[in-house]
């Protein structure tokens, strides 16, 4: 009997360890384990056995049948990962070919711009405000210090579309309307940014519309000072915190002192080169302090209140950021210029 | 303003500051020096020769053989084209290895076989601008005066070794448009004082005003005019310095008497004019406002009409010159000239502004009467023509000034205090350093217990506020020693409004979906203005455009759009996908239009491409509206809004969709009409425009938590058949009506009307969500809902349901 339990288990580890798939190996496993199987059938012989032989026996069985099962396990497994792995062979693809597109669309780069230097001011406790590009006379010049007839009219020519309505020429009208609206009360802390027009043939560097944001602080003890800080946080977190502002004075009829804001260049470091018309300095934006006739007109007194305002082109500044040669590749929306500033830069 | 370097030096030692530093200077306290030009840059070894014989050339008729005493031990053999050289002349020869503008080398040279060792050179040759050029020389070469030393370097005596600053004047610094303003301007910076021309010169007995009588009727406008007469003047050339200074500051020399006018507009900054006495036979000078219509000739012999409000100059009886503006063509003074009458006067600067603006002419004069000179200087201005007049026009000046003065000319008194400077620059200065400024700017100024009181003086017009007083303070301070400090006072919170963050939000949700932001012109010319218009008004037009394209303000954007599609497929970009957010221009009969924000997109092409996986989805009308729905998900109104078919003009009028919130209509979306598509060069394309005041104005709604149901949905598919005229907005609408509380949702999920339906008819499929966030709903309870659902859509539209 033992010698045929051990036959058996010779038989039996032999075909689990050739059987090719999981059913073979099933088939081995109820050929031999089953209730109907061989070793069952040796093991009811043992009542043949004497008392002393049976428990022997029944060990070896035991023992023979752990075996067995334990051999199928094993071999199982073995099969079981081979099927997996076919599977996953079976399954593997080119990684390498193109994903599916996704539809991105993105900002045009003078919102990008505009966004910017909105969320500078807005940290610095400004707010926004806007105005109608259509605007009058009045908002447009006279309240700022530009009567009928002033000179420095003539430094920006303008659409009009009645004698006393025109195409805003600056967004500081915007500034008049908020500073009246504030009815002599400060403090006034706001950035305007919008569309401008002016009576400009279009060509590299000039187009009849375009974009400003102007800034305007009015309170008690506003300082020049104060507004040569800001013009420096702006520069630095606009440009690169390497770069430095000089204020050259300017003329402006809405503000006196008048200056007009430079940074260094970056291309050159200073030293001069063609970007910075070899000055080592870029003009990059003009301002000033309120001029008390604009304070007054807005119904503030310029005895108690002083201001600063500072103004600046988006078109400009994108164009000395990114190195854009022309003006006009922002209005005609071409999407080998456009598609250039889908990515977002992060500094 | 252009000034020399070299004729600055006359009023004020330049000693050990270059020109580059000088312009830096300037620059940084007040004018902006736009260039520093050296004329001679890149000349090299030009000198002043004599000519000795001047002969034909054999061999060509043009050329001249000239034997030309160079300063060297043997004369040199020059070829010369010029029609205008001749023996005896002083020219300027570039010699052998001399270098002309644009790197000319001048070589040994034979033509028609005689040898040329060098060039006679004209002053375009030697860079001068053409314009600059005196007539008399402008076709041939240059002639020195007879007493030119041979040999000599030419660019010098022409001083065109000279630096040329060119400031960039802002309208308020009238006083720098003249030497002796930058003279004290460069004295404040350089803490150097002012050399003042010396005006002495002899007078014979005759007195002016016997020759010449002047009386000003309009005195408002002319409240100084002062004449002097200069009689036996020999017209001629001026000295060489002379229009050397000239052509520095951009003026080309005419001859002596017109150049000394010219030169003390550029000295003194104070215009003149010189009238030919003989040609004022009435004796007198009356200064009036023209009549309405009347005419003059003017100088640049073109006749011009006048009126009433034009200021001329008349000898009593016509007029002889426009007041400030330009001289007449009678009166003008000719080589045949011999005695003259030079006017120096003030006019109104918004006189002059005005008339040079009506009659279209402006002139170095005008421009200079406009922005106001300083009214002082007419008299010192006629005193000194009256002394160059005797130096170099050999004139008899006439003792005295005829002259008619309604002016009381009184310096400006201005008071500040020291706080207020300190105050307003952020700066902590001592009253000696304020008082040390102005004495730098050769400006009184006194102070007293902290207050500081300032003349200004009459040729710094710009003075008049206190402020203009800070500004002198602080520019030649230096606004680099200027502090820098951020404003202390309360703080504000900055912030968005509600209306920005939700233009914020849609470019965001636009561009989230796919589409790239344009930005356009507002605008556009008459046929394109009202086009795809939500709304058409009366266009809002320019007054005066510079051009039909740019000359009315939109009222959509769509056809700029469409614009910016079409410039992209006609450069190989067949798929393009635009949104803009603008100002349409609405004219409501107000005094400004109403300006009104849209949302504008263009899609055109491929709206998916995944060529190797064999996709390639067109854009289509429902690819617009899903962006559109998106948004409204997005602004939180996807509740208030619907679509209804909609004929608008220029769209596909099956294919295009009103967009309705709360009942009113606020925008359009469909497809570009084919016709009108195929004008503009598109393929099939699909717009949008929407008016985002409404939603603006809506005020968000706060966002807040729904407990997450605890107890299933059941869902239930129905397949309706129904007409195909039956919109399934409508069915869906109905079942909404119908399903009440329990129907959470409702989805169309397929859309059949192929073959196997009856003509005339269409499957619609839509899969309803039942649910009861309390409790679990029985099977009855659906049954009974979506029985009604049935009955309803049955009652409504005929559907049955599919079988």
């Amino acid at each position: 009997m033992e010698q045929r339990l051990q036959e058996l288990k010779q038989e039996a580890l032999e075909k689990v360890q050739h059987a090719a798939d999981l059913k073979e190996l099933n088939d081995v496993r109820v050929a031999y384990l089953g209730k109907k199987g061989p070793i069952t059938e040796v093991l009811k012989g043992m009542g043949k056995l004497s008392a002393e032989e049976r428990p022997k026996m029944g060990a070896l069985a035991n023992e023979v049948r752990d075996n067995i099962t334990g051999a199928i396990e094993e071999k199982q497994e073995g099969l079981e990962k081979e099927a997996v792995e076919k599977q996953l062979a079976e399954e593997s693809i080119d990684v390498t070919l193109p994903g599916r597109p996704v539809p991105a669309g993105h900002a045009h780069p003078l919102t990008t711009v505009i966004e910017e230097i909105e969320d500078l001011f807005i940290s610095m406790g400004y707010t926004v405000e806007e105005g109608p590009e259509v605007e009058k006379d009045y908002y447009n010049f006279e309240a700022l210090n530009l009567p009928k007839g002033h000179p420095a009219r003539d430094m920006q020519d303008s659409f009009y579309i009645t004698e006393d309505v025109l195409l805003r020429t600056h967004t500081s009208p915007v500034q008049a309307r908020t500073m009246e609206r504030h009815a002599g009360k400060g403090p006034v802390k706001i950035i305007c940014p919008g569309k401008v027009y002016r009576r400009d043939n279009d060509d590299a560097t000039h187009s009849h519309q375009f974009m400003q944001i102007e800034g305007l602080v009015v309170d008690e003890n506003i300082r020049m000072s104060d507004l040569k800080g800001t013009l420096n946080v702006f520069a630095k977190k606009m440009f690169g915190e390497d770069r430095e502002i000089r204020l050259r004075p300017s003329f402006f009829p809405f503000t006196e002192p008048s200056v007009e804001m430079d940074i260094s260049c970056k291309i050159c470091g200073g030293k001069g080169c063609s970007v910075c018309k070899g000055t080592g300095w870029i003009e990059i934006l003009g301002a000033g302090m309120v001029h008390p006739n604009v304070l007054r007109m807005a119904g503030f007194d310029p005895e108690k209140y002083s201001g600063f305002a500072f103004g600046m082109g988006p078109e400009r500044i994108a164009m000395l950021k990114y190195g854009i040669d022309d003006i006009r590749h922002f209005y005609t929306n071409d999407d080998r210029f456009l598609k250039q500033f889908a990515r977002k830069e992060i500094r | 303003m252009f000034v020399s370097y070299k004729w600055l030096e006359e009023y004020i030692d330049l000693t050990d500051v270059t020109p580059e530093e000088l312009a830096e200077k300037i620059t940084r306290s007040g004018i902006e020096v736009e260039g520093v030009e050296v004329p001679a840059e890149g000349i090299k070894n030009v000198v002043i020769g004599h000519v000795v014989s001047c002969e034909k050339h054999p061999e060509a008729d043009k050329l001249n053989i000239c034997q030309v005493d160079v300063g060297e031990d043997e004369t040199v053999q020059i070829i010369c084209g010029a029609p205008n050289v001749g023996q005896g002349q002083k020219v300027a020869v570039a010699k052998v290895g001399a270098v002309l503008p644009g790197n000319f080398k001048i070589k040994k040279a034979k033509l028609r076989g005689e040898a040329s060792h060098g060039m006679i050179c004209s002053l375009q040759e030697l860079g001068v601008e053409a314009k600059l050029v005196e007539k008399k020389y402008a076709e041939g070469i240059f002639n020195f005066p007879q007493n030119a030393e041979v040999g000599a370097d030419a660019l010098e005596a022409l001083m065109l070794d000279d630096a040329i600053l060119e400031l960039g004047l802002t309208p308020n610094r009238a006083d720098a448009m003249s030497m002796i303003g930058v003279a004290y301007e460069t004295g404040a910076i350089l803490d150097r004082p002012v050399k003042l021309p010396d005006l002495s010169y002899d007078t014979v007995l005759e007195k002016a005003e016997d020759v010449i009588k002047v009386s000003v009727e309009a005195t408002e406008e002319n409240p100084i005019y002062l004449a002097k007469v200069v009689k036996d003047v020999k017209v001629g050339e001026s000295p060489q310095w002379m229009k050397n200074r000239l052509v520095a500051a951009g003026i080309r020399p005419h001859n002596n008497v017109v150049d000394i006018t010219n030169y003390i507009l550029i000295e003194y900054g104070q215009p003149l004019h010189a009238f030919d006495l003989d040609q004022i036979k009435t004796g007198e000078i009356v200064v009036r406002l023209a009549k309405q219509g009347e005419k003059i000739k003017t100088l640049d012999e073109a006749e011009r009409t006048l009126s009433d409000n034009h200021l001329v100059i008349t000898n009593g009886e016509e007029p002889m010159a426009i007041a400030g503006v330009m001289g007449g063509y009678d009166s003008e003074v000719t080589d045949q000239t011999v005695n003259v009458v030079i006017e120096s006067a003030y006019f109104a600067p918004s006189s002059v502004r005005q008339t040079s603006k009506e009659i279209g002419l402006r002139s170095e004069a005008s421009s200079r009467f406009e922005k106001g000179v300083d009214p002082k200087r007419a008299a010192l201005a006629a005193e000194r023509a009256a002394q160059l007049m005797s130096l170099y026009a050999d004139g008899k000046v006439l003792s005295g000034t005829s002259a008619a003065e309604h002016m009381d000319i009184k310096e400006k008194v201005i008071s500040i205090s020291l706080e207020k400077i300190n105050r307003v620059t952020g700066t902590d200065l001592s009253e000696a350093d304020v008082l040390d400024i102005f004495r730098r700017l050769q400006i009184e100024a006194d102070s007293q217990d902290g207050l500081i009181t300032v003349s200004a003086p009459t040729r710094r017009g710009d003075l008049e506020i206190e402020e203009d007083l800070i500004e002198e303070v602080a520019r030649l301070y230096g606004y680099d020693n200027i502090p820098m400090t951020l404003p202390v006072h309360e703080t504000n919170p900055g912030g968005l409004s509600p209306r920005q963050q939700k233009r914020r939000l849609i470019r965001q949700t636009m561009e989230g979906a796919g589409l790239v932001q344009a930005v356009t012109y507002s605008l556009t010319n008459q046929q394109k203005v009202t086009e795809f218009a939500l709304e058409v008004k009366t266009p809002v037009e320019l007054m005066m455009p510079m051009s039909e394209e740019r000359s009315q303000l939109r009222q959509s954007i769509i056809p700029q759009l469409l614009e910016s599609v079409s410039y992209n497929s006609a450069r190989q970009k067949d798929s393009s996908a635009f949104y803009e957010t603008g100002s349409v221009f609405l004219s409501e009969g107000g005094e400004l239009p109403n300006e009104e924000e849209h949302l504008a997109g263009a899609l055109t092409g491929l709206w998916q491409l995944h060529p190797w996986q064999g996709e390639k989805k067109p854009v289509d009308f429902y690819v617009a509206k899903g962006i559109l729905d998106a948004l409204w998900e997005k602004l939180g109104v996807a509740e208030d809004i619907r679509y209804e078919a909609a004929q608008m003009d220029h769209m596909h009028p099956g294919r295009t969709a009103a967009v309705i919130y709360k009942g009113q209509q606020i925008g359009l979306v469909g497809q570009v009409h084919p016709v009108k598509a195929k004008e503009l060069d598109l393929k099939e394309t699909y717009v949008f425009e929407i008016k985002l005041e409404a939603i603006y104005q809506e005020e968000s709604v706060p966002l807040k938590y729904n407990v997450i149901p605890r107890y299933p949905s059941i869902s239930r598919d129905i397949a309706l058949v129904t007409d195909r005229t039956v919109a399934a907005g409508t069915l869906e609408a109905i079942i909404k009506q119908a399903g009440g509380t329990l129907l959470k949702q409702v989805q169309l999920f397929d859309l059949y009307q192929g073959d196997k339906m009856e003509e005339g008819k269409k499957s619609l499929a839509f899969s309803l969500t039942y649910m009861d966030p309390e409790r679990t709903l029985t099977d009855e309870e659906v049954v009974k809902a979506h029985n009604k659902v049935l009955e309803a859509v049955k009652q409504e539209t005929g559907a049955e349901l599919r079988s």
